[in-house]
């Protein structure tokens, strides 16, 4: 297990990279799932497969898939991939570069100073329903309320 | 944590037997279509046209393998073995009898709706990376289609998760010992069945690939094996969807006892295979918006409503 917790955090740092390098958007957007693939490796390592699961069908499979349904329409081609490129100039990389230097700088020395061991828990996905629909029923119920006003904010929109 | 992995030489087998499953299963509806269309189909190489697979395979294989100047070469070859893969990983999942089966998992359910969202990519990088305006249209149409039929083909699926209590398919199967769920299930078994048409794009809901309007629709410039790939995809998603049901609704391996357990399963998973084509042979491709609006105004009310009752039943009963 601990074996599969790093391997998939350092294929979920490489696609992530890789994201953000890439001049194609197309290309950009497989390594976005595959990235989001491998954060549901490293939840299924830490002993939560329903979130494993739900990361895969949620963002990775219906999420994407609409990123890349939109993509389809716009009709990217060869100009879309010089502007990229012509943004991503060696100058642009400092200020991100420096900010993120810093917040790796924190990171490690939090990680040096408390002693985090890799003990994973397994959480059943009954034990999360019963949360889920025990106390915590009244944020479920409010996040489905939210999502309910987004579809009748999208209904009216597509009536339009 | 609670995972029972099959022996290598299991997994091996199992993925063996289902790929050449799915490969003759080219040959079985060509015959059975000629059957229903009172003609002979192929009937040359070999026993019954038993070879015709292989005579296939032997041309797919000397075919040049073209990858076409205009499109996008990273996302042209990934596409093809995207729809194997994730139908191959969704077997994984399927008890085919006691003892036979890659991997027992309590998130079985789960990963087979995961495996199904992942594989609208194919269709839909396929059709993108073409650089071709009907591989365009036909892969627009696809991920419509897929993402739409997903839903229903979840909530469908959920009845049956609510009543053996489990996402586990093995301990679903084992639930239906006294009675499948297709008496109590039978609007989910319905929905669960058009939604599996529906995602392994099949006549009649062969849309995306429409050969009238679009000449292949997604696949149009893909030749050689890439093509096979997709072929040979379809017909294992036909398998999975079959063998899905068996599972879900029809009592798994379970049945008469003087048969062993995987016959039993290969017999009824061979019912629906062969339903499958006959809904090819007998029912005409509807237009698309029609398929749309089947889908999002009768199909996900009906699912909604067959969880609705299914919860209230199930809570009903142990109240008393």
């Amino acid at each position: 297990m601990t074996l599969l917790f790093y391997s998939a955090g350092a294929i979920a740092l490489i696609a992530t990279l890789s994201v953000i390098i890439s001049t194609n958007v197309v290309h950009a957007l497989v390594y976005l799932i595959i990235s989001l693939l491998s954060v549901a490796v490293i939840f299924f390592a830490l002993g939560a497969p329903f979130a494993a699961m739900l990361e895969a069908i949620v963002y990775a499979g219906a999420i994407m898939v609409l990123f890349l349904f939109v993509m389809m329409m716009l009709n990217l081609g060869q100009a879309t991939e010089d502007e990229e490129r012509a943004w991503m100039r060696p100058s642009l990389w400092i200020g991100p570069g420096v900010l993120s230097g810093i917040l790796l700088l924190q990171f490690v020395s939090t990680m040096l100073t408390h002693d985090v061991t890799l003990a994973p828990v397994e959480v059943s996905v009954r034990d999360i329903s019963l949360l889920l629909f025990g106390p915590w029923l009244l944020a479920v119920e409010l996040a489905s309320m939210l999502l309910l006003a987004g579809l009748i904010a999208a209904y009216h929109l597509a009536k339009k | 944590m609670r995972f029972e992995v099959g022996s290598a030489l299991s997994i091996g087998a199992i993925l063996f037997t289902v790929i050449i499953v799915a490969a003759m299963l080219i040959w079985v509806e060509r015959r059975l279509l000629g059957l229903w269309q009172e003609r002979l189909g192929p009937n040359r190489v070999g026993p019954f046209g038993l070879l015709q697979v292989v005579a296939d395979m032997i041309k797919i294989f000397a075919k040049e393998d073209w990858v076409p100047p205009f499109a996008d070469r990273f996302s042209f070859l990934l596409a093809p073995p995207i729809i194997m893969v994730v139908i191959l990983m969704s077997f994984s999942v399927i008890p085919f009898a006691p003892g036979v089966g890659v991997i027992d998992s309590d998130i079985g359910v789960l990963f087979v709706l995961a495996m199904a969202s992942l594989g609208a990519y194919s269709v839909m990088l396929g059709g993108l990376s073409s650089n071709n305006k009907y591989a365009l249209l036909g892969s627009l149409r696809a991920a419509a289609q897929m993402v739409s039929y997903e839903v229903f083909m979840g909530i469908s699926l959920l009845g049956v998760v609510a009543l053996a209590g489990t996402f586990n398919l093995r301990e679903i199967v084992l639930s239906q010992a006294d009675g499948w769920y297709i008496l109590p299930q039978c609007v989910g078994f319905v929905i669960f069945l058009i939604a599996g048409v529906a995602e392994s794009h099949r006549l009649p809901f062969d849309i995306p690939e429409a050969e009238q309007e679009i000449v292949a629709g997604y696949h149009t410039e893909y030749s050689g094996m890439k093509f096979g790939m997709f072929f040979v995809g379809e017909y294992l998603g036909v398998v999975l969807v079959s063998s899905l049901i068996v599972v879900l609704f029809f009592g798994g391996w379970l049945g008469p006892a003087f048969l062993p357990p995987i016959v039993c399963f290969v017999l009824k998973a061979s019912v629906f295979v062969a339903f499958f084509v006959l809904l090819r042979a007998a029912i005409p491709r509807p237009r698309y918006d029609q398929l749309m609006n089947y889908g999002w105004l009768f199909l996900l009310p009906l699912s909604l409503l067959n969880l609705l009752l299914t919860g209230a039943f199930v809570l009903w009963q142990e109240g008393m």
